[in-house]
C-alpha cells in the first residue's frame, strides 16, 4: 500500500467515525440510546440491516467462496426473502405493539422471567462468540497480507467501534452503517469495472462465463435431494429460510436495528429493501469471485493465495517440496492457458472438434494444477496452525493488491474495515442492549433513573467489546471464515427461533414448557452436530421443529399453561 | 382480520397494501432464482 492508499484508509474510517460521534453527541434516554428515539428512516434501516449482516468477512471470504466452488453458496441466501416478509407480517407489528427493547424481551411478556432470560443468554453465548468472529476474520487475513502486526490490527480496529458505539449508541450505529456500506459498495464496484477490464482482450463476458461453466462454477441453482450437499436449492429455501428467520426475528443485533424506526412502515420497508436486493447482492460479490477465477486462469496465480504463509515455511523445512510443487503448478498453469486460448479461438472459428480437444486438454492441465495446489496445501497444513485457514480467504485481497492501482487499494481496504466496523457495532450496541434490558435491568437492579442504565448499558457495550477483541486476539480458526460464522449461527439459531414461534402461534404453551424444550432441542442439536453428516442449515430446521414439538409434549404432561398467554404478546 | 397495522398506508407508487408489497418481493425473489436457474442451464 502507498501513501496514498493509507490516506484513503484513515481519513475514510476515523471521518465516518468521527462523523457517527458528531452526530449524536447530544446524548439521550434509554429508548433513544438504544432504540435511536425511533426516529429512523426506512432506507437507513435498510442499509443498516444490511450492513449488519455483511461483515467484512462477506467481502473477504464471499469471492474466494466464488473462486473455489462456483456460485452455488448464493442458494444459502434463497430462504431471506420469504424470512423477511414473515418478519414484517408477525414479528415486527408485535414488537412495536409492546414497545420492547428487545426481542427477549417479548418472551418475558409471553412466557416468563427464565424463558425471557433462557433467550437472552442463548444470544449471549451465540453472538458473543461471533462477535469475536468478526474482529478476528478480517484482522488475520489483512495483517497478513499487508504484513501488520494481528494484534495491533485487532485492537485498533477494536478499539475504534468501541468508542463511537459507545458514545452513539443505537443511532451512531446507524448513521454511520449508512456510510460505511456506502465505501462498500464503491469499493466492491470499482474492483468489478477493473476486473473486468483485466480480462484478456477480446474475451467477452459470455466467453469468460462459458469458461467458468466449463470449470463447474456457473451452477447457481443444484435441485439435487442429496441431504449430504451442503448448498441445495432445497436447504437453502427450508434451511436458510429458518435461518434468515432467526436472524432476522430474534437476533437482537437485527432487531434493533428495525426497531429504531419511525413508524411500523419504516421498519417494514427497510425489511423488505433487504428481501430485493439480499440475493442480488450476494450473486454480485460471488460472481465477482468467479470471474476471479477466469481471470487467474490467464494470469499465473500464486500456488498457495496466503503467499506469507508459504513465503515463511518455504524457508524452513518443506522448501524443497513447495518450490517443487509451485514449479509444477507453473508448469500446469502454462499448459491450461494454452489450453484455454486455444479454446476460444476454436469456438470463435466455429471449430466444434478443435473446440472439445482444446477444452479438454485445458481441463487435464487444470486438473494438474489443482493437484499441486492440493499437495502444497496438505504440505502447509501439516506445517503449523496458521495454515490451517483456507487460502480462498486470501484469494481476493491477492487480486486486489497485484490487480488494482493505488488509491483503489486504499478505498477496498477501507471498505473491509468498514464492513467489520459495521457489523461489529451493529453486534455490539445489542450486546450491551440485551445484557442492559435483560439481565441487568431485570435481574440486578430493577429501579434505577434512565440515566443509569444509559450508563450501564455503555458500560457493558464496551465490556463486550473488550470481550471481542480479547477471544480475537487468542482465536484460531478453520474452514472457510464465512462457514464458520454460518455454522456457529445455525447450531443456535433454530432453537431460540423455536421459542418464538412456540410464543406466536402456539398459545396454549406456557413458560416452564418453553423452557425446557428449549433446553432439551439445543442438547439434541448440540449431540447431532457432532454426529450427522448433513448440512448445518439444517439444524436450524431441526433445532426449531424439536422446540417446538417438545413444548407441546411437555405442555400436555405438564396440563393446562393457565392464564400465562397474554393475548396481547400473540398474533 | 384485518389490523390497524395491516392499514397503514405503504406509501409506494403501484402498491398501496401491504398484501401487494409482499407480492411483488415474491415475484422479485421468483424472478432472480429463475435467472439463476437459467444462467445454470446456459453454463454448466
Amino acid at each position: 500500500m502507498s501513501g496514498l492508499d493509507y490516506t484513503i484508509l484513515v481519513v475514510t474510517m476515523l471521518g465516518i467515525a468521527g462523523y457517527g460521534v458528531w452526530r449524536t453527541k447530544a446524548g439521550g434516554d434509554l429508548n433513544a440510546y438504544i432504540k435511536g428515539a425511533g426516529e429512523t428512516r426506512w432506507l437507513t434501516i435498510g442499509l443498516s440491516v444490511m450492513a449488519t449482516q455483511a461483515s467484512a468477512i462477506t467481502f473477504l471470504s464471499t469471492p474466494g467462496q466464488g473462486y473455489e466452488s462456483g456460485l452455488g453458496f448464493v442458494q444459502n441466501y434463497f430462504g431471506a426473502p420469504l424470512a423477511l416478509i414473515v418478519v414484517a407480517t408477525v414479528f415486527l407489528p408485535i414488537y412495536r405493539r409492546l414497545r420492547v427493547y428487545t426481542a427477549y424481551e417479548y418472551l418475558g411478556h409471553r412466557f416468563d422471567p427464565k424463558t425471557r432470560l433462557l433467550g437472552a443468554g442463548l444470544f449471549l453465548l451465540q453472538r458473543g462468540l461471533g462477535a469475536g468472529i468478526t474482529i478476528y476474520a478480517p484482522a488475520i487475513v489483512l495483517s497478513t497480507v499487508m504484513g501488520w502486526r494481528l494484534d495491533a490490527t485487532i485492537v485498533c480496529s477494536g478499539l475504534i467501534v468501541i468508542a463511537y458505539t459507545v458514545w452513539g449508541g443505537c443511532e451512531a450505529v446507524n448513521v454511520t452503517q449508512k456510510y460505511q456500506i456506502g465505501v462498500i459498495f464503491a469499493g466492491m464496484v470499482a474492483a468489478f469495472v477493473v476486473l473486468l477490464h483485466r480480462l484478456p482482450a477480446g474475451l467477452s463476458m459470455t466467453d469468460a462465463l462459458t469458461i467458468a461453466g466449463g470449470f463447474h462454477k456457473m451452477k447457481a441453482v443444484d435441485f439435487s435431494l442429496d441431504v449430504d450437499r451442503r448448498y441445495t436449492i432445497w436447504s437453502g429455501v427450508l434451511g436458510g429460510m429458518f435461518l434468515a428467520l432467526s436472524y432476522f426475528g430474534t437476533d437482537q443485533s437485527q432487531v434493533q436495528r428495525y426497531l429504531s424506526g419511525t413508524s411500523l412502515r419504516e421498519s417494514r420497508l427497510g425489511l423488505m429493501f433487504n428481501a430485493v436486493f439480499k440475493i442480488p447482492m450476494q450473486f454480485f460479490i460471488l460472481l465477482l469471485g468467479v470471474l476471479i477465477f477466469v481471470f487467474y486462469q490467464f494470469e499465473r496465480p500464486p500456488v498457495y493465495f496466503n503467499r506469507a504463509e508459504w513465503t515463511l515455511q518455504a524457508r524452513g523445512g518443506p522448501g524443497g517440496r513447495l518450490r517443487a510443487l509451485d514449479a509444477q503448478f507453473a508448469s500446469a498453469h502454462a499448459d491450461e492457458r494454452r489450453g484455454l486460448e486455444a479454446w476460444v479461438g476454436a469456438r470463435r472459428s466455429g471449430d466444434h472438434s478443435g473446440e472439445e480437444a482444446a477444452r479438454a486438454a485445458a481441463a487435464a492441465a487444470q486438473e494438474r494444477a489443482e493437484a499441486a495446489r492440493s499437495e502444497t496445501k496438505a504440505v502447509l497444513r501439516s506445517t503449523g496452525a496458521h495454515a490451517s485457514a483456507n487460502d480462498a480467504d486470501y484469494v481476493f485481497i491477492t487480486f486486489i493488491l497485484d490487480q488494482l492501482p493505488h488509491g483503489l487499494i486504499g478505498l477496498l481496504v477501507a471498505a473491509f474495515f468498514a464492513a467489520a466496523l459495521s457489523s461489529k457495532s451493529g453486534e455490539l450496541n445489542a450486546l450491551g442492549s440485551t445484557t442492559t434490558v435483560d439481565i441487568y435491568r431485570h435481574v440486578v437492579r430493577r429501579e434505577a433513573s434512565d440515566a443509569h442504565y444509559v450508563a450501564a448499558s455503555k458500560w457493558f457495550t464496551a465490556m463486550w467489546g473488550l470481550v471481542a477483541i480479547g477471544f480475537a486476539l487468542f482465536a484460531n480458526l478453520a474452514e472457510n471464515l464465512i462457514q464458520a460464522v454460518n455454522i456457529l449461527g445455525s447450531v443456535f439459531y433454530g432453537v431460540v427461533l423455536g421459542l418464538f414461534l412456540v410464543a406466536f402461534f402456539l398459545k396454549r404453551v406456557g413458560g416452564t414448557a418453553a423452557f425446557w424444550a428449549a433446553l432439551a432441542s439445543q442438547a439434541l442439536v448440540f449431540a447431532l452436530y457432532f454426529t450427522l453428516p448433513i448440512s448445518y442449515l439444517w439444524y436450524n430446521v431441526i433445532g426449531c421443529a424439536a422446540c417446538m414439538a417438545l413444548s407441546l409434549a411437555i405442555q400436555a404432561v405438564l396440563g393446562s399453561a393457565g392464564p400465562g398467554a397474554a393475548q396481547a404478546a400473540t398474533p | 382480520m384485518k389490523s390497524g397495522d395491516e392499514e397503514e398506508a405503504t406509501g409506494l407508487p403501484g402498491l398501496r397494501t401491504w398484501r401487494g408489497v409482499y407480492i411483488a418481493v415474491l415475484a422479485a425473489f421468483a424472478t432472480w432464482v429463475a435467472l439463476l436457474a437459467a444462467l445454470t442451464g446456459a453454463f454448466s
